[in-house]
């Protein structure tokens, strides 16, 4: 094992500018190397740390790769059936308002088995923060054809690319969503640069903050990686996203204080 | 105070939840049991108790509303008729595995399919076997009258939190529609404060609370099986009710629950004029089921007839708790149509007395 | 050189080698180790620590929050 170089005259308490949240549990996440719904974890965990929030909220998993968030984040936890967490969160939310609410999907769990449950909470206007993690692809499961898979795009069940005239075409669930009255703030983010997750950040405090508003629903989507489902390294799979995802979903708000964004 | 009204059954369902304290209520029209809903919108109970009531988008989202809101700790419920339930058997299994407690109505119309909306008691199998995926069961009540339709939420909500398990009660059309006389109970406060487990708000200093029916180590999922296996045998042991009709001298028994019930006691009546001594149990319990005194009856009768509108689902519980020692036969009529007390004393004569 | 600012600690064994933090830093401070942790992952370490300015954009995009970062503030 090779030594660490760290600098023993700069490791000390007093210049300590960044370390894990206690919010996250030690528990080492069982996700793939690269993966960015470990980052994305841990950002929402950050701004519950910073907003001291950690004993008002309540969240709620899905079905797929981030089922076992609850494992993760240390704050209450509900793990809902496929695509049904803005079931629960609706309950939930209603039954304690004052608490903060929040949701964790994949697109499948989101776009495919949970759209009516996705839209209907977003049309109601529930004061609830919906995060969207989009890879295109259900990872849980091997790689298979999500509603979000790009056309031409191979998966598991699209084995020679999507062909959009026999599998239909992807789903932008995030744009149908910014339609509805009963969202506040809708946005599309990433986590692969630290520019990115700086922003991703902000997008997030500011979905968790709005559920004090009681002006509607947010939904921060991220667009992220699959490299085992995209059969990649981590680098290759983030270079894969900028160039294929972010054309087809790009980047920024679509709607903001209940206004979109032109 | 308590207060005497003349209500429906359905409205009596609705009512008795307000005044039992019911944190929530999510459901989804369907006929016939569209009244739980609107009479609960039209008597805003948000304003009388704070209680939540919520159309849902579907069948699926309510009874995912009642499991997220049962997962913190409140009493909340739901209502559908057959084909609702259907769609609702996802959800029910996810709470059952999550140990939550919570009340389900089921008004139940014939099936299979779209079938009628004419009651019917052909959903038996699905609510006492466990209805969605997995070993589970629901705690089963089965009125027959509109007063225990309004007794039944208390108890069923009492039972549902004492073995954090979803409670079902199993009615139909006809004593969801009917008007009788009801004695409702004075308004209970909600509750103020919540089961441990309850998902809250993670208490400083205190583990985080976690609800979900999922555990990959397959030694763990089958200690949890074990465990709630043996909540059932807890359940079947204590919480058996049901009613007897002139059974001392009883030759031949009739079973039946809900409105079949109603219909037996005159069935009972006529066969006694013609000098058949036949009594009634009336399961008030179908899950747990009185196993134990059919099985005693079964010593003191010469045959039982079951008498469901099914095609004979309860007859195997039934045959179960007779372990062969009498005769038992099955009469019901099916796809919405009512029996009457006369057909079923001719089917006891034809198919346990002369058969 | 003497301008060192900051240093990094990595969690050896909970990081899993997936070399996203060495691209992100700007001062080309991190690689993968030639050795592994006790899962078999080439973990991160400061290949040149001398660099280092604390800029924590490691740590930004650390999938798994294997990175503390500190920094002298002068």
């Amino acid at each position: 094992m090779a030594e660490q170089t760290v600098n023993k005259d700069i490791a000390k308490e007093e210049n300590l500018v960044f370390k894990k949240t206690s919010v996250l549990t030690d528990k080492v996440m069982h996700y793939c190397p690269g993966c960015g719904h470990g980052t994305a974890h841990r950002l929402i965990a950050e701004v519950i740390e910073e907003m001291n929030i950690q004993s008002e909220c309540i969240g709620i998993t899905p079905v797929g790769c981030s089922v076992l968030m609850y494992n993760y984040l240390d704050v209450d936890m509900q793990e809902a059936a496929h695509g049904r967490a803005p079931a629960l969160a609706t309950a939930v939310k209603r039954l304690m308002p004052e608490k903060f609410v929040f949701t964790y999907q994949g697109d499948g769990d989101l776009a495919a088995i949970g759209t009516a449950e996705t839209i209907h909470a977003a049309n109601r206007g529930e004061n609830i923060t919906i995060f969207f993690i989009n890879n295109g692809i259900y990872g849980m499961t091997g790689g298979q054809m999500a509603p979000t898979t790009l056309p031409n795009m191979k998966s598991s069940t699209s084995p020679y690319g999507r062909d959009v005239k026999m599998m239909g075409n992807p789903l932008k669930m995030t744009e149908l969503v910014a339609q509805l009255p009963g969202t506040y703030y809708v946005t599309r983010q990433a986590v692969h640069t630290p520019k990115d997750v700086r922003k991703a950040k902000k997008a997030i405090r500011k979905a968790f903050e709005n559920q004090k508003l009681e002006r509607g629903l947010s939904l921060v989507e991220i667009v992220s990686n699959c490299n085992s489902g995209w059969k990649m390294t981590p680098l290759q799979a983030n270079e894969w996203m900028v160039e294929n995802m972010f054309p087809f979903y790009p980047m920024g708000d679509l709607k903001v204080d209940g206004e979109m964004v032109k | 105070m308590k207060e005497l009204k003349l209500m429906k059954g359905n409205e009596a369902i609705a009512e008795a939840a307000i005044r039992a304290g019911a944190d929530a209520y999510f459901g989804y029209p369907i006929t016939p049991q569209s009244e739980v809903l609107e009479y609960l919108m039209a008597e805003k109970p948000h304003e009388r108790t704070g209680m939540v009531v919520l159309q849902a988008e579907s069948e699926v989202a309510a009874i995912n509303m009642v499991y997220g809101g049962a997962a913190c700790g409140r009493k909340v419920f739901t209502s559908s008729s057959s084909p609702g339930i259907s769609l609702k058997q996802e959800g029910i299994s996810y709470i059952a595995g999550s140990e939550l407690p919570c009340l389900i109505v089921n008004v139940v119309r014939g099936g299979p399919g779209l079938g009628t909306i004419q009651p019917s008691q052909s959903d038996y199998f699905q609510a006492t076997k466990g209805g969605g995926h997995g070993d589970y069961r629901l705690i089963v009540l089965a009125p027959s009258s509109v007063q225990e339709m309004a007794d039944f939420v208390k108890l069923g909500f009492d039972l549902a939190f004492k073995y954090r398990n979803p409670a079902m009660i199993l009615t139909d059309g006809a004593i969801g529609q009917m008007m009788e006389k009801v004695w409702l109970e004075e308004q209970q406060p909600r509750m103020t404060e919540f089961p441990e487990w309850a998902t809250t708000g993670k208490k400083p200093g205190k583990e985080r609370n976690i609800i979900t029916s999922l555990d990959l180590d397959s030694a763990m999922q089958e200690k949890f099986n074990l465990k709630i296996q043996e909540k059932y045998r807890e359940m079947e042991e204590n919480e058996v009710r049901y009613e007897t009709f002139e059974c001392d001298d009883a030759e031949y028994l009739l079973v039946a629950y809900g409105t079949s019930a109603r219909i037996c006691q005159k069935s009972v009546q006529l066969a006694r004029e013609k000098g058949i001594k036949v009594g009634l149990l009336r399961p008030q319990t179908l899950f747990p089921f009185p196993k134990k005194k059919i099985s005693e009856m079964a010593s003191q009768v010469k045959g039982i007839l079951s008498v469901e509108m099914s095609a004979g689902q309860m007859v195997e519980d039934i045959k179960l708790s007779v372990e062969g020692k009498v005769k038992v036969g099955h009469f019901g009529r099916m796809g919405g149509i009512i029996h009457s007390a006369e057909e079923i004393v001719t089917a006891l004569e034809q198919k346990i007395i002369g058969g | 050189m003497a301008k060192v600012k900051g240093t990094i600690v990595v969690d050896i064994e909970r990081c899993k080698g997936c070399g996203l933090c060495p691209p992100a830093c700007p001062t080309n401070v991190i690689s993968l180790a030639k050795e592994v942790n006790a899962k078999g992952f080439h973990y991160a370490y400061m290949a040149n620590p001398d660099e280092c300015t604390g800029c924590v954009n490691c740590a930004l995009v650390c999938p798994d929050a294997v990175i503390t970062v500190y920094r002298k503030k002068n």
